[in-house]
């Protein structure tokens, strides 16, 4: 399937300094908490590792890091056709009583989110879990919302919301797509 | 991506999904560190180990990746089953079939067994040994050590050595490590060599296969030595005058090990018949991996289920 574009949302400049807010406005949130930033793959990998930087420049200290893999979480496994590749689950072993700021690119269903809490849960109990997205789109389809949104828009469902960023694309930005009929 | 119904050996793998089964494993191993060591992934699914043979670290090892992955796993073991009253294998499988079974896990002493049942069943088929034909969660799970330490799965010496007649596990292991272009050398006593050994694969492949009765020209620089278990119970005459004899000329001592790369590796498949065909010394010594290859099968065997178990094949 080839998606159309139907605009941009977000050039490079603007990519870099909404990850530079999120920052900082998880830093104000959190102040004298122990985050742990978790990653979710796979943009919420590259997303996680420069909100690290950003927040080690502030505060001459790096956050602990660590990423996740939702797949073996997923609730529609018995429905996709291909098993979906699994990727590496990498969580500080450190994490009980840390608050944790998942982080994810595209907030839509909350189906992604079901599964990383469950998925964290596993780790042990952690003081909080706090959720940072770049885009929320809608659409939810379970009682998840954000605690920290880089940009909130209206999307229609045959839509598709695609984030680029440099480490995995070779590029920031961010387009909105559409499905052709 | 793995298409496959079944997994009955390795000749029938590509190398993409002999690669595909490894890089999954490597995410699984994550799981066996955890705290709790379960994920949801194949809950309400029953996976079926029907072991018609002896063993250990099979059978356990399919059940707890079966555990970790949250399946329900029946264990039957012939001498326990319906098959001690006369059953037949095909009407056995059915059976299970019948009872929704999502995997059978077949060992069975016939070759072939399980490719029969695959034809025959909804379930997925896993060949856990089927006589001396395959044996392929074996050669994945060496596969999986030997890329860990070597980093690689091209351009390296493996020996085997020992009982290559009676060996599945040197049949699936020649094939996956010739598929690479690994250079694999057969060894064993003259009794115990199949004739046709050179023929195990295709034309293809047959540059990377070597076959010898030294076992100083198997080891000599030799990357990864794979050692096989003397298997006395399907003796049923003499391949060689006495064990002591069998030790003097084939068992596995540290002067042996001495020949090849400093950094070899020693792996068995297990059990081990200490004193026959490896030295105690080197079974413990620091270049053994034997223990590694447990933990890895059941990353591998974790891998396995998971990739055979996705709903391809089904409706919707």
């Amino acid at each position: 399937m080839t998606l159309k574009l139907s605009y941009q949302l977000m050039k490079s400049t603007e990519v870099q300094s909404t990850l530079e807010r999120l920052a900082g406005e998880i830093l104000k949130a959190n102040a004298d908490r122990q985050v742990v930033l978790v990653g979710i793959h796979r943009r919420g990998v590259p997303m996680a590792q420069r909100m690290a930087s950003t927040i080690a420049a502030m505060t001459q200290t790096e956050p602990q890091l660590g990423v996740l893999d939702i797949n073996l979480y997923r609730d529609d496994l018995t429905r996709v056709a291909f098993q979906p590749v699994v990727r590496r689950t990498d969580v500080p072993p450190t994490i009980d009583d840390h608050d944790v700021i998942l982080i994810d690119d595209v907030l839509y269903t909350g189906r992604t989110i079901r599964a990383a809490l469950d998925a964290l849960c596993d780790f042990g109990r952690m003081r909080s879990i706090q959720l940072a997205v770049m885009i929320d789109r809608g659409h939810r389809e379970l009682p998840i919302e954000a605690n920290f949104i880089g940009k909130k828009i209206a999307t229609k469902s045959n839509e598709v919301v695609e984030v680029k960023l440099r480490e995995i694309d070779g590029e920031d930005a961010i387009y909105v797509m559409e499905k052709p009929d | 991506m793995l298409t496959h119904k079944d997994l009955l050996g390795i000749a029938t793998l590509s190398r993409e999904e002999i690669v595909e089964i490894l890089d999954t494993a490597d995410s699984f191993q994550e799981v066996s560190s955890r705290p709790i060591k379960k994920v949801p992934t194949l809950r309400g699914k029953t996976v079926i180990n029907l072991f018609f043979e002896a063993s250990t670290r099979t059978r356990t090892s399919f059940e707890i990746a079966g555990k970790r992955l949250s399946a329900d796993v029946v264990n039957i073991s012939a001498s326990t089953s319906s098959v001690s009253k006369g059953e037949t294998l095909i009407d056995t499988a059915r059976t299970l079939d019948a009872m929704a079974a999502d995997c059978v896990v077949v060992r069975h002493a016939s070759s072939g067994a399980p490719k029969t049942l695959a034809g025959l069943t909804k379930a997925s088929i896993v060949n856990g040994g089927d006589g001396a034909h395959e044996h392929p969660t074996q050669a994945l799970l060496d596969a999986f050590t030997i890329r860990q330490r070597k980093k690689r799965l091209n351009d390296l010496k493996v020996a085997i050595i020992g009982d290559i007649a009676h060996s599945r596990v040197a049949r699936s292991n020649v094939h996956l490590l010739t598929k690479f272009g690994s250079h694999v050398w057969l060894c064993s006593a003259p009794t115990l060599m199949p004739v046709e050994a050179k023929n195990l694969v295709g034309p293809e492949n047959s540059q990377y296969l070597h076959v010898t009765h030294s076992m100083d020209e198997a080891i000599k620089d030799a990357d990864v030595i794979m050692m096989l278990r003397v298997q006395f119970e399907r003796m049923s005459e003499s391949f060689f005058p006495s064990v002591r004899e069998y030790f003097r000329y084939w068992g596995l001592t540290r002067q042996r090990v001495e020949k090849a790369k400093p950094d070899v590796i020693i792996m068995h498949p297990g059990p081990i018949n200490r004193g026959v065909e490896i030295a105690t010394d080197v079974a413990d010594g620091p270049y053994s991996v034997i223990l590694d290859q447990v933990t890895a099968g059941v990353a591998v065997r974790m891998s396995v289920l998971y990739l055979l178990l996705g709903s391809h094949g089904s409706t919707d």
